[in-house]
């Protein structure tokens, strides 16, 4: 089976997952990212000119402030031309097929699509169907995948952590339903994480884990034993109504981040967290806003990674 | 009527023990004589099955035809045309009509419509409840006369075990068959792929096995509490399959199928959400897809079936989750049981019963065999010819399967159906 994500030259196509990423794109999307991060500080022009001329078509099916924003930036900063599409609140809503939306905005002359769906494969879909010409950059497909949120997440683990090859990595929280712990998955695995483990009770894990390469753990004072690094997820609100969590209280007690727990990880190790924090949940305030905390630089890192991600699909 | 003498091919009926060269000679409809013709029979036609299997008719125990009510995704005239087309001259359907097969009237009517079109024979399996709601039983008596074969509720769930034990207690009384896909509607809640490694890595909503094991539990102690026929449909799991052989090694007169689909493919195939393999039930773990494989040589599952489900483009040119579940099939039977036996090294014969003979006698049938004196329903085919799954190679209407795009063995040349020629190809 073909990598649907690569060009016949083994160039990165589309960006749809980080599973199945040769390490060197990885690296090279890290690398670029660098050169990108001193863009915003210290200039007065922020702008470069690598998509000078290029559309860049923000569609969500499904709402996001923060990620859209973040992409908008990136690509402005580049000097592509954005556009943003609620397709939630409009053709879908009448009744306009997904394939019909993308035919549409093909017939725009888009470059690139930037792309978030509720339903996990819906950005696989979108670039079996484009254009050779045309890129697509999955920004949050269902439970699948998050590839932005992983590599900077990487970009801030390699700033802080300099290697992957010597570190023990633990992500907590929600990992069935988290397409951004899928793709963190992958990414530390591919680039050369010793150690992954995975944090959380049984219901918020997907049955067959361990085969993603994974250690699990129950017991999160267990789970963060001597880690570098924890990824915390976010808690959507909605598993407190099905039969998935008793209560945001009990969960907070077991699985939130506190400093008690975090003190069983190395003294260094830094913290991550995806956005938007559910404080008291998943997090305690002062772990959040506390020393180990990494959680603004990720934001900012965000931008200069999806500035990467563009340049390299315009193939600049 | 025609005579027909087909001559110099290699005949196999399994239900016969018969795999040899033989001419089958056709009078009246009827097989009149195997080998040597009968006195004064002269043919008005004759077939040359050189180098051709001259087999049953093939019965397919699951071919959704879409009518009444799907007519966009497929029509009556289509999919009868895509049935002979595949060497089937049998087809049960199931109940999953809208509206539901659950009045007489729309059975007569589905019947009355499939024999004006002279092709395969039609046995609407007709719905267990109401609306296929699983809360009040269908007039089963009334529906058995209007043509109804047997009683099923397709793939709607039936939650309630009191009344899903009143139903088979009052199919038992007229000794009706109750035909049920084992799922738990609670654990396959929004699930679309088998609770495994491919759910787990393509972060796709899962259906464990044991929604399968759970609801099969309770039809076997409801069927031996009541006495009635069960015949449990598109088992697909290898606990599921090791649940049926111990009731069957108990003596439950107990019947069991799969799909065409599930002895080939498994989870795996899905690769990156491709839509054609989301299916009902759902595809399963390579270990899964072995057991079933096992199951049908040693008599456990007794017949495969097409499980036909045209779906139209629209409906499939979705994201995986949201695409509808289904695949063509009635034109690959024949192949994929064909493929089964070859890959796993066992006889063409064998392969042919699970079509032919086994749904046969599932359906309470005499058909399905060429004995002397039996009604000439009969598939010709070439073993050896290859041919591409394409659309247009495709008579039914649905053109999405899993095996699109894939070289299949197996290439049927003539269907007769009552000793007549309805098909050539």
């Amino acid at each position: 089976m073909n990598n649907p994500q690569l060009n016949k030259h083994g160039e990165l196509q589309h960006l749809l997952s980080t599973e199945g990423l040769p390490v060197a794109i990885l690296r090279g999307i890290l690398d670029r990212a660098a050169t990108f991060v001193n863009v915003a500080e210290g200039r007065e022009i922020k702008k470069i000119p690598l998509l000078h001329g290029k559309s860049v078509f923000n569609i969500f099916f499904e709402n996001s402030t923060r990620t859209r924003t973040t992409f908008e930036i990136a690509a402005k900063r580049l000097s592509a031309d954005v556009v943003n599409l609620n397709i939630g609140s409009s053709s879908a809503s009448k009744g306009e097929t997904l394939l019909d939306t993308v035919d549409n905005l093909c017939a725009m002359h888009a470059d690139m699509f930037v792309v978030r769906h509720a339903q996990s494969g819906a950005a696989h879909f979108i670039a079996k169907h484009v254009a050779p010409e045309v890129h697509v950059i999955n920004a949050g497909d269902g439970r699948h995948a998050h590839p932005t949120q992983a590599l900077l997440d990487m970009f801030t683990i390699r700033h802080y952590k300099k290697e992957f090859h010597n570190l023990r990595v633990a992500i907590v929280g929600d990992i069935l339903y988290s397409r951004v712990a899928r793709s963190q998955i992958h990414a530390l695995t591919t680039l050369g994480v010793p150690e992954v483990r995975v944090i959380a009770p049984k219901t918020l894990l997907p049955t067959a884990v361990e085969k993603l390469g994974v250690q699990v753990y129950h017991d999160m004072r267990l789970g963060l034993r001597d880690v570098d690094v924890v990824m915390m997820l976010r808690l959507q609100n909605e598993r407190m109504q099905g039969a998935a969590l008793p209560s945001a209280q009990e969960y907070f007690k077991y699985y939130g981040l506190t400093q008690d727990k975090l003190a069983l990880a190395k003294p260094d190790a830094i913290v991550l967290h995806p956005g938007p924090m559910n404080r008291g949940v998943e997090i305690d305030s002062s772990v959040a806003d506390g020393s180990h905390s990494v959680i603004l630089p990720q934001v900012t890192f965000g931008i200069a990674v999806r500035m990467a991600v563009m340049s390299m699909l315009a193939g600049k | 009527m025609m005579n027909i003498q087909i001559k110099n091919g290699r005949l196999i009926d399994p239900k016969n023990n018969m795999d040899a060269l033989h001419d089958v000679f056709i009078a009246a409809g009827k097989i009149a004589a195997i080998g040597t013709a009968s006195k004064g029979f002269v043919a008005d036609k004759i077939i040359d099955a050189s180098g051709l299997v001259v087999a049953p008719g093939l019965i397919d125990l699951a071919a959704r035809l879409r009518e009444p009510g799907y007519e966009y995704k497929a029509t009556l005239e289509s999919e009868m045309d895509a049935a002979v087309a595949g060497g089937i001259t049998t087809l049960a359907c199931p109940p999953d009509t809208d509206p539901p097969l659950d009045e007489p009237g729309l059975v007569e009517m589905l019947k009355h419509r499939a024999r004006e079109l002279n092709q395969a024979r039609v046995y609407p399996v007709g719905a267990l409840t109401y609306g296929l709601k699983g809360a009040e039983l269908t007039e089963m008596a009334e529906l058995a006369d209007a043509g109804c074969i047997a009683f099923s509720q397709a793939d709607a769930p039936l939650t309630d075990t009191r009344v899903l034990m009143r139903a088979m207690q009052y199919a038992a009384t007229f000794g009706f068959s109750v035909w049920l896909r084992p799922q738990d509607s609670f654990l396959a809640r929004d699930g679309v792929a088998h609770d495994g490694e491919v759910a787990t890595r393509l972060g796709l909503p899962a259906i464990p096995a044991c929604a399968e094991t759970i609801a099969l539990s309770t039809m076997l102690q409801l069927a031996r509490e009541t006495g009635v026929r069960l015949h449990i449909c598109r088992i697909s799991s290898a606990e599921g399959v090791a649940m049926v052989r111990a009731a069957k090694q108990q003596g439950l007169p107990l019947t069991c199928d799969v799909s065409m689909n599930h002895i080939h493919l498994s989870e795996i195939d899905i690769g990156y959400f491709d839509s054609n393999c989301h299916l009902i039930p759902p595809l399963r773990s390579l270990r899964d897809r072995d057991a079933l494989r096992a199951a049908l040589l040693d008599g456990t599952i007794d017949a495969i079936c097409s499980n036909h489900s045209p779906v139209d483009d629209d409906a499939k040119q979705l994201p995986f989750a949201e695409a509808e579940a289904g695949a063509t099939g009635l034109e690959l039977l024949l192949p994929l049981a064909l493929k089964w036996a070859e890959q796993d090294g066992h006889a063409l014969s064998n392969a042919l019963s699970k079509v032919t003979q086994q749904p046969a006698r599932i359906l309470g049938l005499n058909a399905g065999h060429l004995t002397i004196g039996a009604v000439a329903d009969v598939c010709i085919f070439d073993p050896d010819l290859y041919w591409k799954v394409e659309p247009a190679a495709l008579r039914s209407q649905g053109k999405n399967t899993p095996f699109l795009g894939m070289q299949l063995k197996g290439k049927v040349c003539y269907t007769l159906i009552n000793g007549q020629i309805i098909y050539q190809g």
